[in-house]
């Protein structure tokens, strides 16, 4: 038997929330334990938001390409059409992923955090076994993270595949099912129909992107239709067909059809990672799926807290990081607090999607005192000169004081507007500071500019 | 051009020292001969300071609330002449006077010892607040949330000064420099109110508490309350009033209470008596000197009815008058508001069904009659409307047992039930 680790802080999960809080708790000099038995990275790292940005990454210049070996674009024309090598493709995406496990691994080395490999089992609140080894901590910091959503008739496995495999595939499909129009199955739907898929996407919803708006939504609908993704809104995935090879589905006028596909990828949402490490032991309340918590992260047990995914919606990184890196200061003696004036969220589809607070569907954005304007990128220099007019900025605003409320962008590259659509939020900006804000000409975010302008009634070029 | 110092001079009575209740003229003033300096109280008389000469003033000592005694110096003036002082200004004085911008602040005088200035309710700096509702976010930076936080401050109740009711870290401050004031609507459209303001006890209210404080510590009270029938008495008032001569006073209950009270008293020389309980010694008092418990705008006085014995129903109305009158324009002198030996407290029409009073130490009695009332009550079988008045009384157990003090009351009852009584020998 192993020497027992008793440790001021114990860290479950490597993921953005569990690392930072490790890294964090390091930093104040506490006393802090992490264990992961996967590489350390988490979700985000190791098999989502950054594979899945690699592949998309690849996916658009291969488009590029395939514009220029088709009719030739822009000037630009190949001899022949562009190849992919997929297993190359994903060996690349690996260098990535690598790189950064990597460099999270130093930082945790750094900070003097000890990092257990394997999986916590806990007995009580404040003891896990690691294998033989057993942990005891005065905190525990829960960052168990989410899993994909399996569907019961359609269970992971062989040709039906989650998220996770998706960005591992040794060859690119050639028929893929998409089953869920939420934000992931978009981003690789998209991602794989550009580098060559035939891609048909079931919804059991009648809509695309279900959190957002109409208006932000409809130039991915757009596209989607354009570059033929077959999309099946109001339809129900039913399971394998009898051979195995296509997808039944019920479709919206009732019909049953199926869909042959290669691979089908079932993206109809995550879930808290709750079971088989001992949750229940831990006498934490739950609120739903989730685990509960304050807003300090605070769990219904002492000392023990919860972030990321575990504690709900939204379930993304930068959420997670923020409060792992709250609870350690909090238990180093700091007072602080989770109240973001937004937590934004991008869309990687095609065009991007970018939205901070409120949404213009929101029960809070109704009613009279609420300004909603909205400026074309079919106006803006810089965005036409990229051949990317489709998309907007939208500003939603108060009507007596101007303070903004949202601001939301749909559109190419938008994703990087949204550290100014949230500093505008975090600031307590009005119309009028955005007004008053020089922003660089040419660049996509003097459509934010005009959008605030416009709001205020005097908008230049439109 | 000489100084001239104003000392506190002996305001009396073998008084050692008076409490400054009020300036009246501030540093750098040019002050006339009589006009009046300072306000400061002894016991419970309070006297206005006049100065004796003219001149400016340049040092003024001590802040309301302060005691002084007798022979401090108050003001220090500048004259013409020589002044009572040997030596021109003195540079004590000089050093002291502060900036004439600021007169009122005087912080190189205050004495070390002086209590905690009160929190002054300034205009807050965020006078353009805009109302924030109760479900409406407050507008500020990460920065500023992160202070808040730390301040274990609610930004939901600070003002902020800047556009849309932003919050930036002035507001904060002010806020905290504030005590935490703001107003804050609330969804209810109610304001919200913070802040506490702090007064100091000082002069009469702080002679007031002192006093209340000691009698409750010191005397073991009991209440004894009955009713009284007032029905003859009203009717024999009323035929007073509307039959009085021009210079009569017009008569309310009091005096018809004090005729009482002088027949009944001689019968109990316990209840007219002040109890030196350090002496252990009570005095019985022959004569009844009644105190009058008087709501005066600085807070309650006790101005005495001399020799109530020997006063007539119109003289004691006429001499209750004239008491309360002067301790409410506060020209009640030092003999005006010593001396009692029992105490009357009458809240009039604000009467209520009963109170406790509290005893006028040394006093070992206060009576307090209370609103009359017409009510339904059996008389001979029958419910016949009369009008009824409760009377409050509070004794000191002490000197005074319950069995005697129920009696006394049960004497003074009837004597007011039948009026033609109180005027018989």
């Amino acid at each position: 038997m192993p020497e027992p680790i008793h440790t001021k802080v114990l860290v479950v999960g490597g993921g953005p929330g569990g690392y930072v809080a490790a890294i964090r708790a390091g930093q104040l000099g506490l006393d802090t334990t992490l264990v992961e038995s996967d590489r350390v990275g988490g979700t985000c790292l190791i098999r989502g938001c950054i594979p899945s940005k690699a592949i998309i990454h690849v996916a658009e210049e291969f488009e590029t390409m395939v514009h220029a070996g088709g009719k030739g674009r822009h000037g630009i024309s190949l001899s022949g059409a562009p190849k992919v090598d997929f297993a190359e493709t994903v060996r690349w995406k690996e260098t990535v992923v690598d790189k950064l496990n990597n460099g999270v691994s130093a930082l945790l080395k750094r900070a003097k955090v000890r990092v257990i490999p394997g999986w916590a089992k806990f007995s009580d609140a404040k003891t896990c076994t690691v294998g033989d080894t057993t942990i005891t901590a005065e905190h525990v910091i829960l960052a168990n993270g989410s899993l994909p959503v399996e569907l019961p008739f359609l269970k992971f496995g062989g040709n039906v595949i989650s998220s996770t495999e998706a960005l591992s595939l040794d060859t690119l499909p050639k028929k893929l099912v998409v089953v869920g129009a939420g934000y992931i199955g978009l981003e690789l739907g998209i991602a794989f129909r550009k580098l060559g898929s035939d891609v048909t996407v079931v919804e059991a919803l009648d809509r695309i992107l279900p959190l957002y708006d109409a208006a932000l939504t409809a130039p991915v609908a757009k596209w989607l239709e354009k570059n033929g993704v077959a999309l099946h809104l109001g339809a129900k995935a039913k399971g394998l067909s009898k051979d195995g090879k296509s997808l039944a589905v019920e479709t919206k006028d009732g019909k049953t059809a199926e869909f042959p596909a290669d691979k089908i990828l079932v993206t109809v949402g995550r879930k808290p990672n709750t079971e088989g490490w001992g949750l229940e032991k831990m006498a934490v309340d739950m609120s739903g799926r989730f685990v509960k918590v304050d807003d300090q992260c605070r769990t219904s047990m002492k000392n023990v807290w919860a972030v990321g995914d575990l504690v709900g919606e939204p379930m993304l990184e930068h959420k997670a990081a923020t409060q792992g890196e709250m609870v350690a200061e909090i238990i180093a003696g700091h007072k602080r607090r989770f109240n973001p004036a937004s937590i934004p969220a991008v869309c990687f589809t095609e065009p991007e999607i970018v939205s901070a607070g409120l949404l213009p569907n929101d029960e809070a954005a109704k009613g009279d005192n609420v300004i909603t304007a909205m400026f074309p990128f079919s106006a803006n220099g810089r965005a036409l000169s990229m051949d990317a007019s489709e998309g907007f900025v939208r500003v939603l605003a108060r009507k007596d004081d101007h303070r903004i409320l949202g601001i939301q962008a749909v559109g190419a590259h938008v994703s990087e507007l949204s550290a100014e659509f949230s500093l505008a939020l975090e600031m307590g900006a009005l119309l009028e500071d955005i007004a008053g804000t020089i922003h660089v000409h040419p660049t996509l975010s003097e459509a934010f500019h005009e959008s605030a302008l416009r709001a205020l009634g005097h908008a230049i070029h439109i | 051009m000489g100084r001239y110092v104003f000392k506190l001079p002996d305001v009396g009575e073998g008084t050692a020292e008076a409490e400054i209740v009020a300036w009246h003229v501030k540093l750098g003033d040019h002050i006339a001969e009589d006009q009046n300096l300072v306000d400061v109280m002894t016991d419970k008389a309070t006297v206005e300071m006049t100065s004796p000469v003219s001149g400016k003033v340049i040092a003024l000592h001590g802040e309301p609330g302060q005691m002084a005694p007798v022979g401090a110096p108050l003001v220090e003036l500048e004259v013409e002449g020589a002044g009572n002082m040997a030596g021109k200004a003195a540079p004590v004085a000089k050093a002291e006077t502060p900036k004439p911008a600021a007169p009122e602040t005087k912080p190189e005088t205050r004495p070390a010892a002086k209590p905690t200035e009160p929190v002054r309710n300034e205009t807050p700096r965020a006078a353009a607040f805009a109302t924030r509702s109760a479900d409406t976010k407050p507008l500020a930076s990460p920065a500023v949330r992160q202070r808040a936080e730390e301040l274990g401050i609610q930004l939901q109740f600070v003002p902020g000064s800047g556009p849309a009711g932003r919050i930036d870290h002035a507001d904060l401050d002010a806020y905290v420099a504030s005590g935490g004031k703001a107003s804050v609507a609330r969804a209810s459209g109610h304001a919200q109110r913070d802040g506490v303001d702090e007064v100091k006890v000082i002069g009469l209210r702080r002679k007031i508490a002192e006093k209340m404080q000691d009698t409750k510590r010191r005397i073991p009270h009991y209440a004894y309350i009955d009713e009284i029938d007032m029905t003859e008495l009203e009717s024999l008032r009323a035929h007073l009033n509307a039959t009085r001569r021009a210079e009569q006073p017009k008569l309310n209950v009091l005096p018809f209470l004090m005729r009482a009270l002088v027949k009944v008293l001689p019968d109990y020389p316990q209840i007219n008596a002040r109890f030196d309980d350090e002496a252990g010694v009570v005095h019985r008092h022959a004569a009844v000197h009644i105190g009058i418990a008087t709501q005066t705008a600085n807070g309650l006085l006790v101005p005495v009815v001399k020799h109530a014995e020997a006063r007539d129903i119109w003289d004691s109305a006429r001499e209750v008058a004239r008491v309360s009158t002067a301790a409410r324009e506060n020209k009640a002198g030092k003999d005006d508001l010593s001396g009692s030996t029992i105490t009357i407290t009458s809240l009039g029409a604000l009467g209520g069904v009963a109170t406790t009073p509290v005893i006028n130490h040394p006093e070992v009695a206060i009576i307090g009659p209370n609103a009359i009332i017409e009510r339904p009550v059996v008389r001979d079988g029958a419910i016949v409307v009369r009008k009824m008045m409760n009377l409050s009384s509070s004794f000191d157990h002490r000197v005074v047992d319950g069995y005697d003090a129920a009696e006394f009351i049960q004497k003074i009852k009837a004597l007011l039930e039948h009026p033609a009584m109180l005027f018989m020998d």
